[in-house]
């Protein structure tokens, strides 16, 4: 079963505030959807860990979950972005997330836009699509 | 098309804005963004939100205007079409670093367009969908009916395009009501 990358932002409160996929080829199934989603929450104690062992913001991989890979990075008020994949592609993830951090950034910069929310723009929305189909 | 006096204009707007002292846009832009915010969660009426920011700004152009005055050095108007131009190049480039252009002049020369492509104040601002009637900079509305008040015009400012509201430029509709012949400012006047 090949899971697509599944990307994840998660709020100081564990809450899930924006959700993305980009199948590599394969079209998701629901099954497999739901389950990304609780492989990634399963590993946020993993990240909270973790984010006090480095000073760097990429994290990189914390978690395993049989053949796939978690990845992680978090920003300075603690907004976690988790990438669920297969294959370790160090290099493509780095810019993936360094690139959706300034995404983010512009959102965060919004007086609209109260923090800890789940994310609704739909510009913000095509534009990780769009970096997803850029970096995977 | 230019007019006789275009162009002098926007030299002298640019040779006061290297003299002002400046602050950092974003601070700006935040500062600005975090007041609009906290209207909005004051009044929760928008049309009531915009005619605070109009007031807000009414406020800071009756003061502004001697700032304006002292800095740029710039004489009396000839008439209503000088004074359009001085506002958008620059009043607007000193205190916001950016031109404005004139459009849209009535036959009687009466009123007339300020268009702006880029505006400090809406860098980053994504308005949520259900805030169509909040003119976000409206503050500016208030500005210029503040500051030409006290140089004896009374106007009517109000937007009437907004790039939030995914127009491509905004625009300021400027009206010129009455000239007052020296009469004390309400300001003044009502306290």
């Amino acid at each position: 079963m090949s899971v697509p990358y599944t990307f994840t932002i998660v709020g100081k409160n564990d809450n899930p505030l924006y959700e993305a996929e980009f199948a590599s080829g394969v079209k998701a199934k629901e099954q497999a959807h739901h389950l990304s989603q609780f492989v990634i929450h399963s590993s946020i104690d993993l990240v909270e860990e973790a984010v006090w062992k480095s000073t760097a913001m990429n994290l990189k991989g914390v978690d395993r979950f049989g053949k796939s890979y978690i990845s992680s990075f978090v920003t300075a008020g603690h907004i976690k972005f988790m990438l669920l994949h297969e294959k370790k592609e160090e290099d493509a993830i780095k810019g993936f997330f360094q690139d959706v951090y300034e995404l983010y950034v512009k959102i965060a910069i919004n007086p609209f836009y109260q923090l800890n929310t789940p994310i609704t723009s739909v510009a913000f929305d095509s534009r990780v699509k769009k970096l997803g189909a850029k970096y995977f | 098309m230019a007019q006789k006096g275009a162009r002098p204009y926007d030299r002298i707007g640019e040779q006061v804005f290297a003299k002002v002292d400046k602050i950092n846009a974003e601070l700006f832009t935040l500062t600005y963004g975090s007041i609009v915010t906290q209207l909005v969660k004051d009044y929760e009426d928008l049309g009531e939100v915009n005619t605070q920011l109009e007031k807000m700004g009414y406020n800071i152009g009756v003061r502004l205007i001697e700032e304006f005055l002292a800095r740029s050095n710039v004489g009396r108007c000839a008439d209503f079409t000088e004074t359009a131009e001085v506002v958008a190049k620059v009043g607007f480039k000193m205190f916001l670093g950016i031109t404005a252009n004139v459009t849209d002049w009535d036959a009687e020369k009466k009123e007339f367009s300020l268009v702006l492509d880029d505006n400090p104040l809406t860098e980053f601002v994504e308005l949520p969908e259900s805030y169509n009637k909040l003119w976000y900079a409206n503050i500016l509305c208030g500005v210029i009916r503040g500051a030409l008040e006290m140089v004896q015009m009374k106007v009517e400012a109000t937007y009437v395009k907004c790039v939030l509201h995914g127009h491509d430029a905004s625009e300021i509709r400027v009206v010129l009501k009455e000239i007052l012949t020296d009469e004390i400012p309400a300001s003044m006047r009502d306290e």
